[in-house]
């Protein structure tokens, strides 16, 4: 029963990670290099900008939800598992995700990548 | 990429897993949660080392945000894989998990990951980027 619920939670953090994900990447090149800007414009007007965003606060709230579901996980089950499996199953979400919704260009290269982590995840689960 | 955007990369890395390490440290300290218990988990923010997590996480969100503003999601994610590496060896010698062989490779492949997208382009979509360039060119004409 454990087992279903670490896993129960894994699935919740996954779904939650990559909207927060997408979210927070379609806020973020709207706002633009924060490097460049807190350069010309200072730190104030960057945390600003980047608070007052809409889709960094729904990006928050969709994390918020990933992390509570997170400290459930990790009481259920080990770090090494809980941990890198979200993150991992979160990447693989988040290249089908950004394809389809960011338009990101993920050529072969990235392909593999997700593959060679697909597969990782799966000897990480056994 | 500059030196300084690898840095960045490096401190997702990095303050992921030992966030991610001081919350499974402190989640354990304070013990299996019940379906039945559910608003325990709002206590568990009171524990030193989920109070030292959170602020690491904190660390790890501020380099995560930045990264994602001048790369793509599909960049960020596998170059800042090799995090988990650290995770497993925190794991390991400091939590005293048991890391099973299986695991160890596990890790290995998701690593191997890193080096595919690593050299790769870390912004492939023109769009988002012309808009950020006319967002700080704008910036720019306004100071």
């Amino acid at each position: 029963m454990k087992h279903a619920y670490t896993w129960g939670a894994i699935a919740v953090i996954v779904a939650a990670s990559v909207t927060g994900d997408v979210l927070m990447s379609r806020a973020m090149k709207q706002v633009g290099d924060v490097g460049e800007l807190w350069r010309k414009r200072g730190m104030l007007v960057v945390i600003g900008r980047v608070l007052r965003h809409p889709y960094f606060v729904l990006g928050i709230l969709a994390m918020a939800v990933a992390f509570f579901s997170l400290l459930f996980g990790l009481s259920w089950g080990d770090v090494s598992l809980v941990a890198p499996a979200t993150a991992s199953l979160t990447f693989v979400g988040n290249a089908a995700a950004a394809k389809v919704l960011r338009h990101e260009h993920v050529d072969q290269r990235r392909w593999i990548a997700a593959c060679l982590v697909a597969c990782g995840v799966a000897l990480l689960a056994a | 990429m500059t030196f300084r955007k690898y840095l960045v990369l490096a401190g997702v890395a990095i303050f992921g897993s030992v966030g991610d390490s001081l919350l499974s440290r402190g989640m354990k300290e304070v013990g299996n949660i019940s379906i039945h218990n559910l608003q325990a988990v709002f206590f568990a923010v009171r524990d030193p080392w989920i109070i030292s997590g959170i602020f690491l996480l904190f660390a790890f969100f501020a380099a995560y945000v930045t990264a994602l503003s001048w790369a793509d999601l599909t960049y960020v994610l596998p170059a800042t894989s090799i995090g988990y590496v650290l995770l497993a060896l925190i794991a390991k010698f400091i939590l005293h998990e048991q890391v099973t062989p299986g695991r160890w490779l596990g890790i290995l492949l998701i690593t191997a990951g890193v080096g595919f997208v690593a050299g790769g382009p870390a912004l492939t979509h023109a769009h988002d980027h012309l808009a950020e360039h006319a967002e700080v060119a704008s910036v720019g004409g306004e100071s």
